[in-house]
């Protein structure tokens, strides 16, 4: 790599704040404990009803936590979160659009 | 990794960012799709069979908990197996890329053990629906994270033999971009396919 | 090896975006032969009632391959073509982010289309149609090895539009010329990063909808099988989930060729540029959000349906603005009726024409008389007949003396045009009548008693001489490059940085890369002076650019390799195609491209 491309990556991380090794294993400590809480709370009966809106919530913290930070996300250049998030918002709309097609509307068909 | 930015003489390019970074982070927005359309078919298809077995008769949250953990684990030992190669520390780069092949290939055999002890419970890809979901949906990134470890092993042996200096991070960097895209794949499979049956 | 060698090793094994553009549109204007052949034997079939010129079911082959190699082996990779031949010279590039890469996408897309029509050797060309409905598919009900081509041949395929598509998005964003805002790059440049973003997202899904379907065939999965709970509708969700953003992908590429061949044939700015790029940028969302349209046969209920119609009735808009935008463009200007304006111009006709059909399919209830009739035969050619390829055209017309040096013969292109303009009315036109009264697609004949004959014989007239016009183009396309008029940088007293150059381009593109302050760079005099300065010298050492390779060729074997040895439906012999994908590879990855050769 040359040394242009070299300061060119260090441009794309943010100016300065380079993340300490402590930094990662909070956030790696977060995701274990956040991972721990999902397999409770499917344990508890008490709140089955709200098990979906619960675990989905969680799910997308870690998600966006290991997408931010362990992806570097958060702090580089927005070039690489809007050609990221193109292909993730389109892929959730997916997602969403096929389960309300199969698992929703049909109850409502006349 | 030298076929970059051929705009002029001196690796120019239009936004100071390193080419390959901008082609990655494109492709795994490419790769979104890919899973959200397997994610879909699962998730289309839940309740669908008309024969067992069904997930409530094999799915094993507490032994697919630890192996979730192990690939977050995983995926902690792949930043600081980074930070180790951007700071030169050459012997603690080529620890922390170990620990996540290691991890990693612990994921691995999880995923055989389940697979095996599925087909044995008499889930196979062809006995219902969803035996076809499951199997797909999670053997694909299952071959996901097999690429990620042989990927990986090459940077590992390139690191053991010394030859991975500061000025190869990006390697590293891609490889590693890769590795927590497959981390967090899992995570959506597993809250979707285990938590939430 | 020199970029500068002629041999055939040479064009094998270069990374040169020109050579590698050039190679595709040859791919792309064979198979354009082939496909046309596959229409005729259609024609023909069609020509009067309950005729018997072919089989029921090679007619049925007939029409798959002639649509499934028309879209994917056709008008994909002749837009690809112009991709890689324009992309970089409208930029100030000296060749794409990726150029290996490149290569690898080009040898795949080869080795897809000729595995595919390789189905013709086996008497097995693929028969379900270009959308291949579930559960026609099944092992059950298409036993032979017809689909089975069909299906790994498009995946082949998928990889290199993905591939492809990554390498265009990460060339724009990341290789403009100083000074080139994204709101100063030409809007072919703008049409086909829009275009490579649908390809990234769109692509996937189809590969995911193979994938299912090759697991069911091969492995015995269930995901379309009705009796195990599978559901064939599923099929058509995730087809056209892909299907509809890629009509989208055929159309924008043309879009954004026109919006560069007005201009310069108006001698005026392109009226509206942010409008035209927003319109298109809005093409490329809301495509996601129509698919069902051509779904309202199977019964998804009224929600559904409403919303389905309601959001492709909105898509007609930011279409519509564009053709006001371009129409708005030659409004007062001086216009020269080259033929690549005749083909422009043409575009706007027909494609709108095409339009008005399609909004007449938007409405459901007028849907579920017209689906599965010739009237949608008429609709689609309208716009991929008229609109993709008359684009196309225009495009070629228009660059073919920038990349070749020599002027296309104007007489022989005009003709050219004209034939295609009766021959591609008289052929598709009378559909709508047949449509409305009735004729189904997709069968091989048709009862006297329809009083459909008329109309079919008209189409089939004109279908020969849509095929004239064809031949005409390979005259004239062959003979241009030939003895055609040399052209020197700017034939056409066009504004864009492309025109700034040699024609032909060095292999290099730019001995020094030009700054660019405006949206129309050579249309101001200062500016223009300022570039052909840096554009036009012969360089005192000539730019490094990165060595020939064989890696590319070798991946894209491996790749068709493996996926012809799941055909063979042991789960373990693609393993043997993987193994040898994983060596090529490794071998990529420690090729340094700009390690000095030789002495």
């Amino acid at each position: 790599m040359s040394t242009s491309e070299i300061a060119a990556e260090a441009r794309g991380h943010d100016q300065g704040k380079h993340a300490s090794v402590g930094f990662y294993w909070t956030i790696a400590g977060i995701l274990g404990v956040i991972t721990a809480m999902e397999v409770a709370i499917f344990y508890i009966d008490a709140l089955e009803p709200a098990l979906a809106p619960i675990l989905l919530t969680l799910s997308a913290v870690k998600f966006a936590m290991v997408v931010m930070f362990f992806m570097h996300l958060k702090f580089d250049s927005k070039v690489f979160t809007i050609v990221f998030l193109t292909g993730l918002s389109i892929g959730t709309f997916v997602v969403i659009a096929l389960i309300l097609l199969y698992q929703f509307l049909p109850r409502f068909a006349s | 990794m030298s076929d970059t930015a051929v705009a002029t003489d001196h690796h120019y390019t239009a936004t100071g960012l390193p080419t390959w970074k901008v082609g990655f982070w494109t492709f795994m927005g490419s790769e979104c799709l890919f899973f959200a359309s397997l994610i879909s078919t699962y998730m289309v298809y839940k309740g669908a069979s008309t024969t067992g077995p069904f997930p409530a008769d094999v799915l094993n949250i507490p032994l697919t908990s630890i192996s979730t953990f192990v690939l977050l684990m995983s995926s902690t030992a792949m930043v600081l197996a980074l930070d180790g190669v951007q700071r030169g520390k050459k012997r603690l780069a080529t620890f922390w890329l170990a620990m996540v092949i290691m991890l990693g290939g612990t994921f691995l055999g999880f995923q055989v053990y389940e697979f095996n002890h599925f087909v044995h419970e008499g889930l196979t890809i062809s006995q219902n629906v969803f035996g076809s979901t499951f199997f797909v949906l999670t053997g694909f990134h299952g071959a996901h994270v097999t690429v990620g470890v042989i990927w990986l092993t090459v940077l590992f042996i390139m690191s053991l033999r010394g030859k991975l200096e500061p000025a190869d991070a990006l390697k590293v960097e891609i490889a590693g971009l890769y590795w927590h895209f497959v981390d967090i794949v899992w995570i959506v499979i597993f809250t979707l396919i285990y938590l939430l049956q | 090896m020199s970029a500068h060698d002629n041999g055939i090793w040479s064009w094998i094994t270069t990374v040169d975006h020109k050579r590698i553009g050039v190679m595709y549109f040859v791919a792309a204007l064979v198979f354009f032969v082939i496909a046309g052949v596959e229409a005729l034997m259609i024609r023909i079939q069609l020509w009067r009632p309950e005729n018997d010129f072919i089989s029921a079911a090679t007619y049925s082959q007939m029409f798959t391959m002639h649509g499934t190699t028309m879209i994917f082996l056709v008008a994909m990779p002749m837009a690809v073509a112009f991709f890689n031949l324009i992309i970089p010279l409208q930029i100030g590039a000296r060749d794409v982010a990726f150029p290996r890469l490149n290569a690898l996408s080009f040898w795949t897309f080869l080795f897809g289309g000729i595995f595919l029509n390789s189905s013709f050797l086996f008497g097995a060309a693929p028969n379900t149609s270009w959308v291949a409905y579930a559960n026609l598919t099944s092992i059950q009900f298409s036993p032979g090895h017809n689909v089975d081509f069909w299906v790994l041949g498009l995946s082949i395929l998928g990889i290199s539009s993905i591939m492809g598509g990554v390498n265009f998005i990460t060339t724009i964003i990341q290789l403009r010329a100083p000074g080139m805002k994204l709101m100063r790059m030409p809007l072919f440049t703008w049409m086909t990063f829009v275009t490579s973003f649908i390809l990234v997202t769109a692509l996937p899904v189809f590969a995911v909808a193979l994938i299912l379907l090759a697991f069911d065939r091969f492995f015995g999965a269930n995901f379309y099988e009705p009796n195990a709970g599978g559901d064939p509708i599923l099929w058509q969700h995730l087809f056209w989930i892909f299907g509809h953003p890629e009509v989208y992908i055929l159309i924008l590429p043309s879009f954004g060729v026109i919006s560069d061949v007005i201009p310069t044939f108006s001698r005026k700015p392109l009226f509206g540029y942010p409008i035209v790029v927003y319109a298109g940028i809005m093409i490329g969302f809301l495509g996601w959000g129509v698919w069902s349209h051509h779904m309202f046969t199977t019964g998804l209920g009224p929600i559904a349906d409403a919303f389905f119609v309601a959001s492709t009735m909105i898509i007609a808009i930011p279409t519509a603005v564009k053709i006001f935008n371009w129409i708005a463009t030659m409004w007062g200007g001086q216009i020269r009726f080259t033929t690549a304006m005749l083909y422009s111009i043409g575009l706007l006709a027909i494609f709108t024409l095409g339009g008005l059909s399609g909004i007449m399919h938007a409405a459901a209830p007028i849907d579920l008389q017209q689906h599965d009739t010739h009237f949608v035969v008429a609709h689609f050619h309208y716009v991929v007949a008229g609109g993709v390829m008359m684009g196309l055209f225009a495009g070629l017309y228009y660059w073919f003396p920038k990349i070749t040096g020599r002027l296309m013969d104007e007489r022989l292109g005009r003709i050219n045009f004209w034939t295609y303009f009766v021959g591609f009315n008289l052929t598709f036109f009378p559909m709508h009548i047949s449509g409305m009264f009735g004729m189904p697609r997709r069968t091989w004949t048709y009862a006297a008693e329809l009083n459909i004959a008329l109309p079919n014989m008209l189409s089939t007239i004109g279908a020969f001489i849509f095929a004239l016009s064809a031949l005409i183009l390979v005259y004239t396309i062959i003979k241009s490059a030939i003895s055609g008029e040399p052209a020197g940088p700017n034939p056409w007293n066009a504004s864009t940085l492309e025109w700034s150059i040699p024609s032909p381009p060095p292999h290099y593109n730019f001995a020094e890369i030009p700054t660019v302050r405006s949206r129309e760079p050579l249309w101001r005099e200062d500016e223009r002076r300022e570039i052909e300065a840096v554009t036009l010298k012969v360089p005192d050492v000539e730019p490094v650019m990165p060595n020939s390779s064989y890696m590319p060729i070798l991946l894209a074997f491996g790749v068709a390799l493996t996926w012809g040895l799941v055909m063979t439906g042991k789960w373990w012999a693609p393993l043997i195609g993987l193994a040898y994908v994983g060596v090529c590879i490794l071998m990529w990855a420690f090729e340094d491209p700009f390690a000095k050769k030789g002495a």
